[in-house]
């Protein structure tokens, strides 16, 4: 610690590092928002960008046609690796997910200022994270067109569901949050699409915003209801986004197979999930806030806080890899301890290796104030972990597939370009899907950007 | 003035900040008017107890819903594996309770949710696609950065005249009729 620094809580930091930058209105931060969306010409750069996410989505859309031509044989996935990228890349989505409604719903019930120039974009990340995670396991089926089996319908054969399964657990909890998540960015929406139809400049922009508004006016009345719903939305997410990657973490936890079968893995993939959603929050921020001049709304105080954020949930994740490697020796197991002893020295170690470095030792730079003011550190970083979050779940699902409990049984795993075509065709859908999101919808909740300014105005 | 109250809506008065507006709201019940409502761009703090509005409905539909969620939820699971298809799945019991909370869970918030914002919508009477109030031109701003108090023509004590001396005397940026249509 420096001495030169003043304390975290004198006015001089709080100055510097404020929520919101200084000299704003209300009628400024709605001119400021709205008008990326209403007046702005479209770049030349959002088309070039959109073009090459586009690209990418093509490139989804042949590879899984052609599985759907094919068979899942085009993947590398075999016995005894039936689970292969498609599994990982549904963990590693679901999971970037869960930071946007953690921003919206819990740092909401924890009344914590920073999240509001930051819920709008993050809740969105959210949905469209949920979106590609959805893909993996239905085109994994293999007979995708039979997925509507995996809900409770009353069939000719009177079979239902086997609800002791994780895998129908997993159906429920992922197909709730992602309603859920809808319903919480929509009521989120509803004041500002008031807003754009307001400030529509075009007839078809009022029209289609006017819909979307549902005739929202801003009553009293409705202000009142609304603010209950909200709250209560927020107290439902809450729990809900908790129970979602514990119950992915049962499909693992609950089989037999070693390295799966351990009791710390739902809190260790929720902090897991966390960590890699506030990387993939920044990794959307920065380049935002820099293509919009957002500088205002989302401003350094924000990046940091997500960068500590970032710091502490690592830090669980990392107390996570700790006990998963010391029960497994201390459990004295002997296929526990030939797990450990292939993720450091089995075929696959070299991606072990790079989890540690991604996950744990990089991350530890965020101690550093100054690097965390760093904005181009931050982006920087921010993709390493979402690097050493995916690498996990490939190391989780790959290596103790790979090597179980008879060696007559054991095999290799090598993904085929399809797999590779298929991940990262639905990043490309990803960022597609974010290109027209900050084009057509305000990226910052502009209602409660008012909020903040009413605040901060009695404040001073 | 029979022949007013058909035409005329409401009279509208426009604020610049949230502060004057709960003070119009104060004043304008301590004047006897009941029959209001009051728009703003965001929820202003006080506004709501200022128009004496105290609890909702939303909450207790809500928990309705996340009843019903969870009721069903369970309801089901335990009807499917003991009643309509009971199978034997590894000597477990056919009313493996544990195994079903999961899915319970889930169907409790979900059930909760839609509750909280369909609940939400139709007492609010959304979608609503008219209004008298978006025929005053300057009531774009309600979305923006204005606040506005509209005294409806149905309150007993309106009188067109008596009603927008009122208003212009509580300091308002503009004071506009709403006409009904």
């Amino acid at each position: 610690m420096s001495t030169t620094r003043p304390p975290i809580d004198s006015p001089a930091i709080r100055r510097l590092t404020t929520v919101l930058g200084p000299g704003h209105t209300f009628g400024s931060v709605t001119d400021k928002i709205s008008s990326i969306v209403l007046t702005r010409p479209t770049s030349f750069g959002w088309f070039v960008g959109f073009a090459m996410a586009f690209g990418f989505t093509a490139l989804m859309t042949i590879a899984i046609g052609w599985l759907f031509i094919k068979g899942v044989g085009i993947w590398g996935i075999d016995i005894p690796v039936g689970w292969g990228f498609a599994i990982v890349n549904f963990v590693w989505w679901i999971g970037i997910g869960h930071a946007g409604t953690l921003i919206s719903a819990i740092l909401f019930l924890l009344n914590q200022k920073w999240r509001t120039s930051i819920n709008r974009f993050a809740e969105a990340m959210t949905l469209f994270a949920v979106a590609c995670a959805g893909i993996f396991p239905l085109i994994h089926t293999g007979r995708p067109w039979m997925a509507f089996y995996m809900f409770p319908y009353p069939s000719t054969m009177g079979l239902w569901p086997q609800f002791r399964s994780p895998l129908i657990w997993d159906v429920f909890a992922v197909s709730t949050y992602g309603t859920v998540s809808l319903l919480f960015w929509f009521v989120g929406l509803i004041p500002d699409l008031a807003t754009l139809r307001d400030h529509a400049t075009t007839k078809a922009k009022q029209i289609i915003y006017g819909m979307l508004a549902m005739g929202w006016r801003g009553s009293v009345r409705h202000w009142h209801r609304y603010q209950s719903a909200y709250l209560l939305l927020a107290g439902l997410a809450t729990p809900l986004v908790l129970s979602v990657h514990t119950i992915v973490s049962f499909d693992f936890a609950i089989a037999i197979v070693p390295g799966w079968h351990t009791t710390i893995f739902p809190p260790y993939f929720v902090a897991g999930a966390i960590y890699s959603g506030f990387a993939m929050v920044l990794s959307i921020a920065i380049p935002l806030r820099k293509a919009y001049g957002l500088e205002d709304f989302i401003t350094l105080r924000h990046l940091d806080n997500m960068a500590k954020v970032m710091l502490a949930t690592g830090l669980i994740v990392a107390y996570g890899y700790f006990f998963e490697f010391f029960m497994s020796v201390y459990s004295g197991n002997k296929f526990d301890v030939f797990l450990v002893n292939q993720r450091l020295h089995g075929p696959y170690s070299h991606f072990y290796y790079a989890l540690i470095l991604c996950n744990i030792l990089l991350p530890q730079s965020l101690w550093s104030y100054k690097l965390r003011h760093n904005v181009p550190f931050l982006f920087f970083m921010s993709i390493i972990v979402n690097t050493g979050m995916w690498l996990e779940r490939f190391v989780i699902v790959v290596i103790s597939l790979t090597r179980d409990f008879t060696p007559s049984a054991w095999g290799r795993y090598q993904p085929t370009f399809w797999d590779w075509a298929t991940f990262t065709g639905t990043i490309g859908f990803f960022i597609m899907l974010l290109f027209l999101f900050v084009r057509v919808l305000p990226a910052i909740s502009i209602a409660e950007m008012r909020e903040l300014v009413a605040e901060t105005s009695e404040e001073s | 003035m029979e022949q007013h109250r058909s035409h005329i809506y409401g009279v509208m008065a426009e604020f610049d900040t949230p502060d004057q507006l709960v003070h119009a709201v104060e004043k304008a019940r301590a004047a006897g008017y009941r029959r209001m409502d009051a728009y703003t761009p965001f929820p202003v703090e006080g506004l709501a107890q200022a128009m004496g509005l105290k609890r909702n409905m939303v909450p207790f539909i809500t928990l309705l819903g996340g009843f019903a969620g969870g009721l069903g939820g369970f309801g089901f699971q335990y009807w499917v594996n003991v009643i309509s298809f009971p199978m034997n799945i590894g000597g477990r019991p056919l009313n493996s309770w544990p195994a079903f909370i999961p899915v319970t869970f889930e169907l409790t918030v979900l059930g909760a949710s839609l509750c909280a914002v369909f609940g939400m919508l139709a007492l609010n009477r959304l979608p609503q696609p008219h209004h008298p109030v978006f025929n005053v031109k300057r009531f774009v701003h309600a979305t923006s950065d204005r606040f506005y108090l509209c005294i409806e023509a149905r309150d007993p004590k309106f009188h067109i005249m008596e009603t927008v001396r009122f208003l212009q005397g509580l300091d308002p940026h503009h004071v506009s009729e709403v006409m009904d249509d």
